[in-house]
């Protein structure tokens, strides 16, 4: 009798699953191969051309002066993006785990950003991060001058090299909120029991921090670097909306918008968005493969 | 409680200054939307107001009110489905897993990272072969896309509720539905507010797919937003209230749900 | 394949709905093919039956300022002229991200164009929506209309092609303009330049000064003022030779004029790069800047702010292209199987008519592709304008469309980047010879 309803279980759970299944295999595998299928070919121009090109699409980027440019931008965005926004996530939710008064208020002031769109939010931070200089000075620059901290003025975005860690800025702002809450989640977590173990040892709140809490967060760190990771790889409006279309600033999601919609080399920009999807490919895989198999072992 | 042995109110000042950091860019957005368009210029951006011009949000409003509605029109389902899928797979691929389900959740998990322009021009086309427009397409595209997260943050929680929880129903003769509905849903709340919150908000902040998908009729805010600013001249006070108007919306959400989406995340979507 | 994936997603939805149980029942509309020829009516809603009355859905990215008002303006008199067709305006901003091309080139390659869309009369129409079949040509619409008659000779070459008329302009822009301060340039006993050399030297007494002597901003200002520069150095003759394959882009000549570029770039503003073209045109007129190369769109720009000619802001061409018309124009199309053809055709009508472009140009601050307007509905600075469009020489613009396709565009706009960085004049001229080798005519 019980085997008879676990059957019919059986069946009925694929059968639940089965829609979503379809879908993700649809429009995530199915247009993933599609766009694989353009990025081999020649395509160039607004009518689909699928003459086979085989890798040259590919084999040219890594000779293109652009996407060097690119490839170093994304390695700065991405460390200082994800670097900052755990830290300051990390120490937002530190400050906020202490039982202070008005948490609450707190709380919801840095998880606000998050739910503004970088379209609105780019624009302000244009405004801030303004390197107008002498009678037109305005933004952070200004401010900085009327605090007497004129020695912090800068070019911010407009920097050479090193523009888009000002952009990481605003997404850092942006996103900290977030990682502020996993940890406080995860602070929460972790037993009383074990706070206070470390405390009758004699352990100091620094030792408690670093020899228990810290490895206890381990896998919110975890989850923060990925989720990040793969969205540092992706920025795309943030840029446009506080810099516009500059080569200076150019990450590949911009180069591949361009090319493809400005360009029409959709072959090309198929190619980028493939290696795009390689690159958070190889950040999300062995993480999605690790994170089951130590669930499998639990 | 105590947790770290030296005057708390100290704490404060560090609280505060990250606060002000916060706040700098709402400042920013709030001056500016009361200004008038004569007072609105870069170098006294940080001056308050002349005086109150509420009229930057009625205009504002009048460009965007009805593409408000449409925004609604589109978020609340999306949201909605795409978290009852995201439950229900959630609860599937936690506990009754099918053979091949653990090749296949990893599959649909990958979905969740993908660059969303790398599958536009394929997602156009193949809404328009099967004649799915506008606002319903869009809602559509919004559904497919959340079910990778929605999934994996069910799963994530279900996964952490312990077996026997289900084996005892089991024996009581309940059946995957009911075993659902009765013992899984009326628990799943904290993580379906995380999860609405999350689709929510990335549903109405989503441009790029609302662009390409969507007619002027059926254009969501963020899009009628951005059409507010022409090539020429633009009144940045009626776009900054504009901006306002938009983010208002998610802003309310989390600031009303704050609390649960916290409680959302420590029950679900950390591996504990 | 195609019913395959039909039949997956009909399952999802019924899934969808029947799991949810709420009442969202997404209208399924039976397959269509994606051919052009049979797109269903785009963008209105389903739930809207059209009940027999016409339509026609316009593509844009006149969405805001002077061209939104222009537009309407155009509109209203479309609306007067045929009551029973309804106008849908379908702009999108074309701002961040160029979201109004990519619009464009999802729906049509989706098979679901709108009637009629903007494009800039040129190589950005020839080379890629007549090369894509994706436009009729006008023919008969022009013969119909008397359009030949009204429209500039030099004009309708450079929207056809094999004796084919493809677009209707509603308007001309000059991108060769140098807008300064009189004030300024008075204070420093400076007069207006003609020779790039004259203009280097009254750059250098600014500069002395303490003057920011010219206003550049974002990107594709820079490539704004590098083809006016282009034109200064070369000449028409040699300047309309890089387009068509008579020039050689590897050329000392267009050394020369590079290395002009770039010692161009060494007088302007620090922080042109967070600068729009607004921002970096209204240091001119602020005072804060002498000098600023941009399109004519500029002088609507600085009316709108409230600014006098001649007392904050003057203008002539820039140095060394004097006789010259470096153009643009505005232009609209008919979509090759547009769902609508008559309200297609209405529309282009209107948009190429007296009372049509009489209707948008002031308004917008252009003007108008037809010479017969009457000049009195125009300002001091257009009615110049109009004076130099019949007596000079007419070469086209890169930046906006008229002498490079769009891949070529692209091509040199992402040399143009590079150069800026690193600011190689010799890795800068190699990609340019590349690029046309790649993408224009050169072999």
């Amino acid at each position: 009798m019980r085997k008879f309803f676990a059957d019919k279980d059986r069946v009925l759970s694929v059968v639940l699953v089965l829609p979503s299944i379809l879908a993700v295999l649809i429009f995530i595998y199915g247009f993933i191969g599609w766009t694989v299928r353009v990025s081999l070919s020649k395509w160039k121009g607004l009518n689909p051309d699928y003459t086979w090109n085989g890798l040259t699409n590919y084999i040219n980027l890594f000779s293109d002066p652009r996407f060097a440019v690119d490839v170093r931008n994304t390695v700065i965005f991405t460390s200082v993006f994800v670097v900052g926004t755990i830290l300051l996530g990390f120490f937002l939710a530190v400050l906020l785990d202490q039982g202070l008064k008005g948490e609450g208020f707190f709380r919801s002031l840095f998880l606000f950003p998050m739910a503004i769109s970088y379209i609105v939010t780019g624009v302000v931070w244009r405004w801030l991060m303004n390197p107008a200089t002498g009678t037109r000075t305005s933004g952070f620059n200004l401010l900085f001058s009327y605090l007497h901290l004129d020695f912090l003025q800068n070019a911010w975005h407009t920097t050479p090299t090193w523009g888009i860690a000002a952009v990481a800025l605003a997404a850092i702002w942006q996103m900290s909120g977030y990682t502020m809450a996993l940890y406080l989640a995860g602070l929460r977590a972790i037993p009383h029991e074990l706070r206070e173990a470390a405390q009758i040892d004699g352990a100091s709140d620094l030792q408690i921090y670093r020899f228990v809490i810290l490895p206890l967060l381990t896998p919110v760190t975890l989850s923060a670097l990925i989720i990040l990771g793969h969205m540092s790889l992706k920025v795309f409006d943030l840029i446009i909306a506080i810099a516009g279309k500059q080569l200076p600033l150019d990450v590949p999601a911009i180069y591949m918008w361009q090319t493809t919609f400005d360009g029409l080399f959709y072959g090309r920009g198929a190619a980028i968005s493939i290696l795009l999807l390689i690159s958070v490919a190889v950040l999300i895989i062995p993480y999605i493969i690790y994170t089951l198999r130590t669930e499998t072992f639990k | 409680m105590n947790r770290l042995r030296f005057s708390k109110n100290f704490l404060y000042v560090p609280l505060v200054f990250m606060a002000i950091f916060y706040l700098i860019p709402l400042y920013v957005m709030l001056v500016t939307s009361f200004k008038s368009f004569a007072e609105v210029d870069l170098k006294t951006m940080w001056n308050l107001p002349a005086g109150i011009h509420f009229d930057n949000f009625i205009e504002a409003y009048s460009k965007l009110a009805p593409s408000l509605w449409n925004s609604f029109a589109m978020v609340i389902p999306a949201a909605v489905l795409s978290s009852m899928l995201g439950s229900l797979n959630g609860y599937i691929f936690a506990k009754w897993k099918f053979r091949g389900a653990d090749l296949i959740f990893p599959l649909i998990l990958f979905g969740m990272f993908i660059p969303y322009q790398s599958i536009l021009i394929p997602l156009v086309q193949f809404m328009n072969a099967v004649g799915i427009k506008g606002l319903v397409g869009l809602t559509l595209t919004h559904i497919i896309y959340g079910i990778p997260i929605t999934t994996l943050t069910f799963r994530n929680y279900y996964a952490s509720l312990p077996q026997e929880l289900l084996e005892a129903a089991k024996i009581d003769g309940a059946d995957l539905l009911k075993i659902y509905r009765h013992i899984l849903l009326p628990i799943s709340i904290p993580s379906f507010v995380v999860v609405l919150i999350w689709q929510f908000t990335s549903a109405w902040n989503d441009f790029l797919f609302a662009v390409v998908l969507t007619g002027n009729k059926d254009w969501p805010i963020t899009v009628a937003l951005n059409n507010m600013a022409g090539s020429q001249i633009i009144a940045w006070n009626v776009q900054m209230a504009g901006s306002l108007l938009t983010a208002l919306p998610p802003l309310l959400v989390y600031i009303l749900a704050g609390r649960y989406f916290l409680r959302g995340l420590l029950a679900g979507s950390l591996k504990g | 394949m195609k019913r395959l994936s039909l039949t997956l997603l009909g399952l999802l939805m019924i899934f969808t709905i029947v799991l949810s149980a709420c009442g969202t029942t997404p209208t399924s509309a039976p397959a269509q093919p994606t051919a052009p020829q049979e797109a269903s009516q785009p963008t209105n809603p389903p739930s809207q039956p059209s009940g027999g009355k016409q339509q026609v859905e316009v593509f844009s990215w006149w969405t805001g300022g002077g061209e939104a008002a222009g537009l309407e303006a155009m509109i209203k008199v479309f609306k007067a002229q045929y009551p029973d067709i309804e106008f849908i305006n379908a702009a999108v901003a074309g701002g961040a991200g160029t979201n109004a091309r990519a619009v464009l080139a999802s729906r049509l390659q989706a098979g679901d164009p709108p009637d009629s869309w903007q494009g800039h009369a040129g190589q950005e129409l020839i080379g890629t929506y007549v090369a894509g079949n994706q436009i009729q040509p006008l023919n008969d619409l022009y013969e119909s209309e008397g359009w030949l008659e009204v429209m500039p000779e030099t004009l309708i070459p450079l929207i056809s092609q094999d004796g084919k008329i493809y677009s209707v302009p509603v308007n001309i822009h000059r991108a060769n303009v140098l807008w300064y301060n009189p004030k300024i340039l008075k204070e420093n006993n400076i007069n207006v330049p003609t020779t790039i050399d004259e203009w280097f030297a009254a750059m250098d007494t600014l500069k002395a000064a303490g003057v920011t002597p010219l206003a550049l901003g974002e990107q594709w200002t820079k490539m704004h003022l590098l083809e006016t520069v282009l034109l200064g150095t070369l000449g028409p003759d040699a300047y309309n030779g890089l387009w068509n394959g008579k020039t050689d882009w590897g050329s000392p000549e267009v050394k020369v004029a590079l290395q002009n570029f770039a010692k161009l770039l060494t007088y302007a503003n620090s922080d042109s790069a967070s600068l729009s073209w607004q921002d970096a045109s209204q240091l001119v007129v602020n005072g804060d800047a002498a000098f600023n190369v941009m399109g004519d769109w500029a002088e609507g720009y600085f009316r709108e702010l409230g600014k006098t000619p001649q007392v904050d802001y003057g203008w002539a061409p820039v140095p060394g292209t004097a006789g010259t018309f470096q153009f643009l124009s505005d232009s609209f199309v008919l979509a090759a199987g547009a769902p609508h053809p008559d309200g297609a055709i209405a529309w282009l009508k209107i948009a190429g008519s007296k009372a049509g472009q009489e209707a948008f140009n002031p308004v917008k601050g252009s003007i108008c592709a037809r010479i017969d307007c009457d000049k009195s509905l125009f300002g001091e600075y257009l009615q110049s304008a109009m004076n130099d469009w019949a007596t000079n020489t007419v070469v086209g613009s890169l930046t906006h469309g008229v002498v490079a396709n769009d891949s070529w565009k692209s091509e040199i706009d992402t040399a143009l980047g590079l150069f800026v960085q690193n600011g190689d004049v010799d890795a800068f001229q190699a990609a340019l010879v590349a690029a046309c080798k790649s993408s224009g005519p050169c072999k």
